[in-house]
C-alpha cells in the first residue's frame, strides 16, 4: 500500500488520483492476489476452443476470422479475469502485453506471406534455362523458353558500377566528417546526407535522365545513367554507416598513433580504418542490398531490352526488377510464361538481397575487432 | 613529404564531402532545368490540355492520401513492435527479432507490389465488403467495392508494411536510450511494466516516434512500384478508398507514363517529379530537425 501511495504522489500529472482516498479498514496484506502462472496459456486455449466451436456452429470455419476473434476474446477474457482477481492496474498491464505481442505477430505476417508467395510462384521457373537464356527470339519457331540471363547480367553490371562510384565517395566523406570536420561545411554535409537518404528513388532516376538527356538528347537510355541514379541513393547510406563505425573507434588508438609521430593520414589509413573495416564492409554490403532491388530509377534511366548488353555506356540494358515489372505489367501472349518469369525474377532478387544481408551480418560478427 | 600526404588526403576527404553537396544541388538543378519547359508552355500543349497545376493536383492528392493511410496504419503498429522488441521479448531473442523486422525493409519494393497485387488484393476483398456494408455511411467506404481489390485501401496497407521497419527502427533506438535509472525508479515504486513504459519510456521517446513516423511518411510519399503495380489509377480526386476509381500517385504516374512519353510530356512528368522532390525534402528536413534538436539536449550520446 505504501509503495502505491508514494508512486502516486510522485506522479504529478495524476493530481486527481493523488487526492486522499479512503483507506480500507481491513488488515493490510503485502501480497496481492495473483493469477497462477499457467493462467494466460489456459485462457488462450480456452479462447481458441470457444471461438472454434462458435464459428463451426454459426458461420463456418475460416482461418483469418478464427485467429482474429480468438485474439480479441483472449485479450478481453484476460483483462476481465485479471481485473476481477488482481485489480485494474495489473489487468491493464496484461492487456497491453497481449496487444504488443499480437502487434509483433501481425508485423511478421507480411514477411512470411511475401516469402511463401514468391517461393511458391517462382520456384517453377527456377531452372537452368532461366539463368542461361535471354528473351531474344523467344516465342518464335524455336523452342526457347526464355529467361532472365540478360537481366541478371544488367543488374550485376549496373550495381557494380554504382558501388564503384559510391564507395570511395561515401567512405571519404565519412572520414572527412569524423576525422576533419568540425566546421560549417561538415554540418551542412551531415544535414544534406540525411536529406539525401529521403530522396525518392524515382526522383533519383529522373535526375540521372535529366543529366544525360541534357547532353545526349531526350531519347537517351543507358546502363551508366542507371548507375548514377543508384549512386545518388547509395552514397548517403554508405556515408551514414561508415560514419557510425568510425565514431566508435576509441580515441586512445588515434592518440597512441599520434604520440608515435604518425601523420594523420597514415593514422587514418593504418589504424582507424583497419579497426572499423568489418563494420564498414557490412554497411557497404547493406547499401548494395538496398539499391540492387530498385526498380523505378532503372525504369526511367535504363529502360529494358530483350537481349544481352554487356556495355553500360551504350544502349538500353535489362535489369532484374525492371524485367520482372514488364513481364508482369505487360505480358505477351500467352500470359503464363511471362508471369512465371516475373515471379522467378522476384525470387532471384529476394535471394540476392537476403544473401547480401546475411553476408553483412556475418562480416560484421566474424571480423569485428577483439575488444579484449 | 608527410605534410604533402596529409594535405592530399585531407583535400580528397573534403572534396568527397563537397561532391555530395554538389550532387544534391545537381539533382535539384537538373530537375528544374528539365521542368521549366512544362511550366512556361501554353496549357493547350500539355497532356490533358490544362494548366500544369491542374495536371499535378490529383496526383499530389493521391500521393498524400495513400501515404497518410499508410502512416495511420503503420505508426501504432511500429510503436508496439518496437516496444515488444525492447521491453517485452526475451532478452536472448530480442536482437534476432529486430533483424527479422529489418529484413522487411530489405525486400525490394517491386516484390511488395507483386505481393500486394497477387495476395493482398484478393485477401482484403472480404474486409472491404464488410467495411462497405457496415461503415458505408462514412464517405471513405462508400463503395461500390472494386471486384479486383486493386484499391487505394490495399495500397495503403502495402505502403504501411513497407514503412513499418523504418518507424520501428527509429523508435527502437530511442526506446533503448531511455535512462535505465528512470525505468528502474518507476519499477521500484511499484509500477507495472506498462505504467513504467507510459511514464518513463514513451515521454522520453516521443520526439523519436514523431521523427520516425515522418521518415516513414517520406518513404511512403516517394514509393513508386507498389502503387504503380497495384492501382490502375486515373487523375481523379476521391476519398472513396475501396471503389475501382482511384487517384494515382506522382511517382506511380511517372513510372507508368515515362517510358512511352516524348517531348513536352516528359518535361511535364519531370515537373511533377520536382513537386514530389520538394514535398519529400520538406517532410524529411522536418523529421531530421526534430531528431537533431532532441539529441542535443537529451545527453544520450
Amino acid at each position: 500500500m505504501t509503495t502505491d501511495r508514494s508512486l502516486r504522489s510522485e506522479n504529478q500529472r495524476d493530481t486527481e488520483r493523488a487526492e486522499p482516498e479512503e483507506v480500507e479498514p481491513q488488515a493490510v496484506s503485502l501480497v496481492h492476489a495473483e493469477l497462477p502462472r499457467w493462467a494466460p496459456y489456459g485462457i488462450l486455449v480456452g479462447s481458441f476452443v470457444v471461438v472454434g466451436a462458435l464459428l463451426a456452429v454459426w458461420v463456418g470455419f475460416s482461418v483469418g476470422l478464427f485467429v482474429f476473434l480468438s485474439a480479441v476474446l483472449f485479450g478481453l477474457a484476460t483483462y476481465l479475469i485479471s481485473r476481477f482477481v488482481e485489480g485494474g492496474r495489473k489487468a491493464t498491464d496484461r492487456l497491453v502485453t497481449i496487444v504488443v505481442t499480437v502487434a509483433f505477430l501481425i508485423a511478421l505476417i507480411p514477411l512470411v506471406s511475401v516469402v511463401i508467395t514468391v517461393v511458391t510462384n517462382g520456384v517453377g521457373r527456377f531452372d537452368s534455362a532461366f539463368f542461361t537464356q535471354s528473351m531474344r527470339g523467344v516465342g518464335g519457331a524455336n523452342d526457347l523458353v526464355g529467361g532472365g540471363y540478360h537481366a541478371i547480367i544488367g543488374t550485376l553490371i549496373i550495381t557494380a558500377l554504382a558501388a564503384i562510384m559510391s564507395i570511395p565517395i561515401g567512405v571519404l566523406a565519412a572520414v572527412y566528417l569524423v576525422e576533419y570536420g568540425k566546421n560549417r561545411l561538415a554540418r551542412a554535409v551531415t544535414f544534406f546526407v540525411d536529406v539525401m537518404t529521403g530522396i525518392p528513388s524515382i526522383v533519383a532516376g529522373l535526375f540521372a535522365f535529366a543529366l544525360f538527356a541534357l547532353f545526349f538528347g531526350p531519347s537517351i537510355r543507358l546502363g551508366f545513367a542507371g548507375a548514377v541514379a543508384l549512386s545518388v541513393l547509395m552514397i548517403p547510406v554508405v556515408v551514414r554507416s561508415t560514419e557510425e563505425m568510425l565514431k566508435i573507434v576509441p580515441n586512445e588508438l588515434r592518440e597512441a598513433a599520434f604520440a608515435l609521430g604518425t601523420p594523420k593520414w597514415r593514422t587514418i589509413l593504418k589504424v582507424v580504418i583497419p579497426t572499423s573495416i568489418a563494420g564498414i564492409a557490412s554497411g557497404i554490403t547493406l547499401a548494395i542490398a538496398r539499391v540492387i532491388g530498385e526498380t523505378a530509377p532503372l525504369l526511367i534511366a535504363v529502360g529494358v531490352t530483350t537481349g544481352v548488353n554487356f556495355n553500360p555506356f551504350a544502349n538500353r540494358m535489362a535489369t532484374l526488377p525492371v524485367f520482372a515489372y514488364y513481364s508482369y505489367a505487360a505480358p505477351g501472349v500467352p500470359r503464363e510464361p511471362f508471369l512465371d518469369r516475373a515471379w522467378t525474377s522476384a525470387l532471384v532478387l529476394i535471394i540476392i538481397v537476403l544473401v547480401l544481408n546475411l553476408v553483412a551480418r556475418l562480416v560484421a560478427r566474424l571480423f569485428a575487432p577483439k575488444t579484449r | 613529404m608527410q605534410q604533402a600526404g596529409d594535405r592530399i588526403f585531407a583535400a580528397s576527404a573534403r572534396g568527397a564531402g563537397i561532391l555530395i553537396l554538389l550532387v544534391l544541388a545537381g539533382v535539384a538543378a537538373f530537375l528544374v532545368i528539365q521542368a521549366i519547359p512544362a511550366f512556361v508552355a501554353s496549357p493547350a500543349d500539355l497532356p490533358g490540355g490544362q494548366n500544369i497545376a491542374v495536371y499535378v493536383a490529383p496526383f499530389v492528392f493521391g500521393t498524400v492520401i495513400s501515404s497518410v493511410i499508410a502512416l495511420i496504419i503503420a505508426t501504432p503498429l511500429a510503436i508496439a513492435v518496437a516496444l515488444f522488441i525492447t521491453h517485452y521479448a526475451p532478452r536472448r531473442l530480442a536482437q534476432g527479432l529486430g533483424y527479422l523486422i529489418d529484413l522487411l525493409a530489405a525486400v525490394p519494393s517491386l516484390v511488395f507490389g507483386l505481393w500486394g497485387f497477387a495476395v493482398l488484393s484478393p485477401a482484403t476483398l472480404g474486409l472491404s465488403m464488410w467495411l462497405n456494408t457496415y461503415l458505408g455511411w462514412i464517405p471513405l467506404f462508400a463503395g461500390p467495392v472494386s471486384v479486383t481489390g486493386r484499391t487505394m485501401f490495399v495500397v495503403g496497407i502495402t505502403l504501411a508494411v513497407m514503412i513499418l521497419p523504418i518507424i520501428t527502427a527509429v523508435s527502437r533506438e530511442v526506446f533503448l536510450q531511455t535512462p535505465k535509472l528512470h525505468e528502474e525508479a518507476a519499477l521500484a515504486l511499484g509500477a507495472t511494466r506498462w505504467e513504467m513504459i507510459r511514464m518513463a519510456v514513451l515521454p522520453f521517446g516521443r520526439s523519436g516516434i514523431i521523427s520516425g513516423a515522418m521518415l516513414g511518411l517520406g518513404r511512403a510519399l516517394g514509393e513508386t512500384m507498389a502503387v504503380a503495380i497495384i492501382l490502375s489509377g486515373s487523375g481523379i480526386i476521391t476519398f472513396n478508398l475501396i471503389s475501382s476509381g482511384n487517384p494515382s500517385s506522382i511517382a506511380a504516374n511517372i513510372a507508368l507514363n515515362f517510358p512511352d512519353s516524348t517531348g513536352l510530356a516528359v518535361n511535364t512528368l519531370i515537373a511533377s517529379g520536382l513537386v514530389l522532390f520538394v514535398i519529400t525534402l520538406l517532410v524529411n528536413s522536418l523529421a531530421r530537425y526534430i531528431i537533431n534538436r532532441r539529441s542535443e539536449f537529451s545527453g544520450a550520446n
